[in-house]
Parts: structure tokens; sequence; C-alpha cells
């Protein structure tokens, strides 16, 4: 692997890595709450992310854009073409799939579970945990889906980070923009290894599924 | 034999339907109680609040003399367990099934696999460790989850229904784990299982519609019934 798409495919890992984890800072306290309570307005809440799944990612970007751009809300903080820019905009693109897929992991989970916790000794909170734990293989394919669809997405990528050489360039931007660059060799390279990683993913992903 | 738990007037309704009706009930020290009644007639709802899993619309509960409230019921329910009628297990090996309240408790290493390795000999379960729990038979996770009962050495053993859906070999062993247990553990039995009753109670208790019409000891539930009606329940004729 040429020195240059190393460096394109470790910032797309590093990149989508923190997006996914930026993203479980507040998709995983708001999945606990919906898979293991119930209350009014719960079924719109999980219909709002059902519907927020098929959101096209340029439309994100450019909502994005605007702010984070000089005149925007949040303009102040320069984070247009930055590697934190795409981090934000893929965190957020992933936190309905992140959502929908972990609330469902913990509500599969045999609703006895609690009150067997608590028979054993566990208080309220351990016990939640515990169901947590129950979920774990859905909540890892939950992650794994949320972490494919962040590195594998192009629009926000583009849009705010802007394909900087040596800065921005993610593995999607050289796919797409390298063509025209006439680098096609790499932008082939950065495809094989984009699906690689993708596959490879999904395989692990779904091993844990099995039983 | 002093009194280990004891409900006053508990009522428990589930929206309209009262499952449970002003009962009154001492569990005593160490003894062996059995609930005997028919479908629906209330043996898991009276079985949960025991457990201080679920709380009653109204009466009073108190343990060991001691009025228990929200504030003290986590850690009264701590020497309580319950055994579910139907396994409920975690989605992990028999080992860490049994392990997981040792856990809670503060135990660790090789106490925990002690405790453990004890409670599996004594369902006659040995070497069963790392088999993942839910891919054993019916028979042999009931012994698992009431291992892991029996390893937390509980104050109060309640059992809903331990042998209900067991084969003969299966229900003789639980049942022989039940009788070693009197005098030590107080153990409270929900059955309608009347032979069982019969078999391995210090006192029976007859629940019908939600309400205890009668408990005493087996004698004077099944020979000597005090009245028709309780003749009648000591036969089936309500089951
Ligand atoms: N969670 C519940 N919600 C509504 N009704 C319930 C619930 N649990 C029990 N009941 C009702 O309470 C009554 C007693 O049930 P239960 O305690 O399960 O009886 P048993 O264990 O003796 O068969 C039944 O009429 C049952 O339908
Ligand atoms: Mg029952």
């Amino acid at each position: 692997m040429s020195e240059q798409l190393l460096d394109i495919v470790l910032r797309s890992l590093w990149i989508s890595g923190t997006a996914l984890l930026l993203s479980l800072l507040w998709s995983l306290p708001l999945a606990l709450i919906l898979g293991l309570r119930r209350f009014r307005g719960r079924n719109t809440i999980i219909s709002f992310f059902n519907a927020m799944l098929g959101v096209p990612t340029v439309a994100l970007g450019l909502f994005l854009y605007l702010l984070f751009s000089r005149r925007g809300a949040l303009g102040a903080f320069s984070l247009l073409y930055t590697p934190t820019a795409i981090m934000i905009g893929q965190a957020i693109l992933i936190t309905p799939i992140l959502i929908s897929l972990l609330t469902s992991a913990i509500e599969a989970v045999d609703p006895r579970i609690r009150d067997l916790a608590r028979t054993l000794g566990a208080s309220e909170r351990q016990a939640s945990l515990t169901i947590l734990r129950e979920a774990r293989k859905g909540s890892i394919l939950a992650g794994v889906s949320a972490f494919n669809r962040a590195i594998a997405e192009l629009g926000i990528a583009l849009m705010l980070g802007g394909n900087i050489e040596g800065l921005t360039r993610v593995m999607t931007t050289q796919i797409a923009l390298g063509v025209n660059r006439g680098e096609i060799i790499l932008s082939l390279e950065a495809t094989l290894v984009l699906l690689a990683i993708v596959f490879t993913l999904t395989l692990i992903a779904n091993r844990f599924r099995g039983d | 034999m002093a009194v280990h738990m004891k409900l006053h007037r508990v009522t428990r309704r589930y929206d309209g339907i009262t499952a449970l009706s002003e009962v009154d009930l001492e569990v005593k020290n160490g003894e062996v109680l059995t609930i005997i009644g028919p479908n629906g007639a209330g043996k898991t709802t009276l079985l949960r609040i025991l457990a201080l899993l679920d709380e009653p619309s109204s009466g009073e509960i108190s343990y060991r003399g001691q009025r228990v409230d929200r504030s003290s019921v986590q850690e009264y329910r701590k020497r309580i367990t319950m055994v579910f009628q139907r396994p409920v297990l975690f989605n992990d090996t028999v080992f860490e099934n049994i392990a997981y309240g040792l856990r809670l408790r503060g135990l660790e290493g090789e106490e925990v696999a002690q405790r453990v390795n004890d409670a599996l000999s004594s369902v006659m379960l040995d070497g069963f460790g790392s088999r993942p729990a839910k891919k054993l038979s019916g028979g042999e996770q009931q012994r698992v989850v009431l291992a892991r009962a029996l390893a937390l050495e509980p104050e109060l053993l309640l059992l809903d229904e331990p042998t209900a859906n067991l084969d003969p070999t299966n229900a003789h062993i639980v049942e022989r784990i039940i009788k070693n247990l009197r005098g030590r553990t107080t153990v409270v039995v929900a059955t309608h299982n009347i032979f069982q009753a019969r078999r391995l109670s210090d006192r029976v208790g007859c629940l019908l519609n939600g309400k205890i019409i009668d408990i005493d000891r087996p004698r004077n539930i099944f020979i000597k019934p005090k009245n028709e009606i309780i003749r009648k329940f000591a036969r089936g004729e309500f089951f």
C-alpha cells in the first residue's frame, strides 16, 4: 500500500471511528431511555428517527455547511474544511441508525430479565446495565452498521471537509474526485480498501448475531 | 417458630382484576410453606409480592419484624430470591449465570468459582459451568436456575411451580433439594400439584380467588380438613 493511500485510509478510519464514538455519546443514552421506558410521545420519537434514516447525506451536508460557514451561526469556530467538521457531520448522520438499531436491540431482550436481575440482587440501575449487556450482540451490529454508513458516505466529507490533501481527504472523496485529477489507480485502490473494510466488519457483525 | 415475613391485608389489583384480596400471611422461619391453588388463584402474584418484586396496591409487609418500605426494599430484596416458573437465563455460560448474583454481593475470583461449583453439584450438574445456558434442555435449565438461587444462600427462597414443566426424574431431584433446605432456609413453593404439597410441606396455604381460605399443617388440610370447602379444595375439586 502506498504511503499516499495509507494516509487516506487511516484518516478515514480515524474520522469515522471518532464520529461513531461521538454519536454514541447521545445516541446510547437516548436508546436506553427509548428501549427501557414507556412514556407518552415515545412512539413519535422512534418514528421520527426512523424517518430520519433516509435523509440524503448532501442535504445534511448543505445544512451543516451553512451552519459552519463564516457567516453561519457556528462560523466563529472556523470548523469548515476541518476533520472535526466531518466528524460532527457523520456523527449526526448516523444518529438515527444508532438510535433505531440500539432501541430495537434493547427492546428485543426478554422483559423478564429485569425482574431476574432484581431478584438476584441488582439495583434498578444495575438491572438496566444487565439488559444492555443482554443486548450486546444487536448493539455491536448497530455500531458496525453506523460506522459503515459513516465511512462510506460522500456528501458530508465533501461539503464539510473539502477533500484537502493531507488534512480532510478520505477514501470516498478520493474515489469521487481523484478520477478528474487522473488518479485512477489510487481511486481504485481506495475503493477496494473501502469495500474490504465494509464487508469484513459486516461479516464479523453477522457472526455475532448468529447465536 | 419466629415469623420471617408477614403480609398484613395485602391487596394487589391489575387494572380491574383483583389478583390478591386482603391477604394476611405469616411465613415462619425455616419452614417449607406451599401455596396451592388452581390457575389464576394468585400464586405467582403472592410470590412476586413476597419477593419484593411487585408492590401491593394496599397493605403492609414486614420482614423479620421490620416494616418494608420504599427506602428499605432494595436492602431486603437482597436477602430473598425467587425462581420463576419458566427458567429465565442470561445469554451467557452456566457459570456466569450463577456468578451474577454473587458478584453483585461483592464476591470475587476463587470464592465465586467455589460457590458456583458447589451450587452445580447440589443440582447434579457438575462440569456444566462452561456450557451456554440457553442451549441446555428444559430440565437442566430448571436446575441451573435453582442452583443460581441456592448459590446466593438466601434467607427466603421462593419457588414458582418449580416442577410444573419437568419430567419425573428432574422433578424428583428438585423436590429432594427443597427437602434438604428445611430448617435452614425459609422456602415458599407455589404449586398446583396437591401430592407435591403433601410430600414437601411443613404447612400448606390454600389460595382461591386471591384469598387464603385456610393455612395449616398438611394433615389438617388433607386428612382432617376443617370444613367441606377445604375438603373439596384438598381433593382438587376447584382446580
Ligand atoms: N401482570 C398482570 N397484568 C394483568 N393481570 C395479571 C397480571 N398478573 C396476573 N394477573 C391476573 O391476576 C390473577 C392471578 O394471576 P397469577 O398470580 O398469575 O395466578 P396463578 O399463579 O395462581 O396462576 C389472574 O386473573 C391473572 O390474569
Ligand atoms: Mg402462576
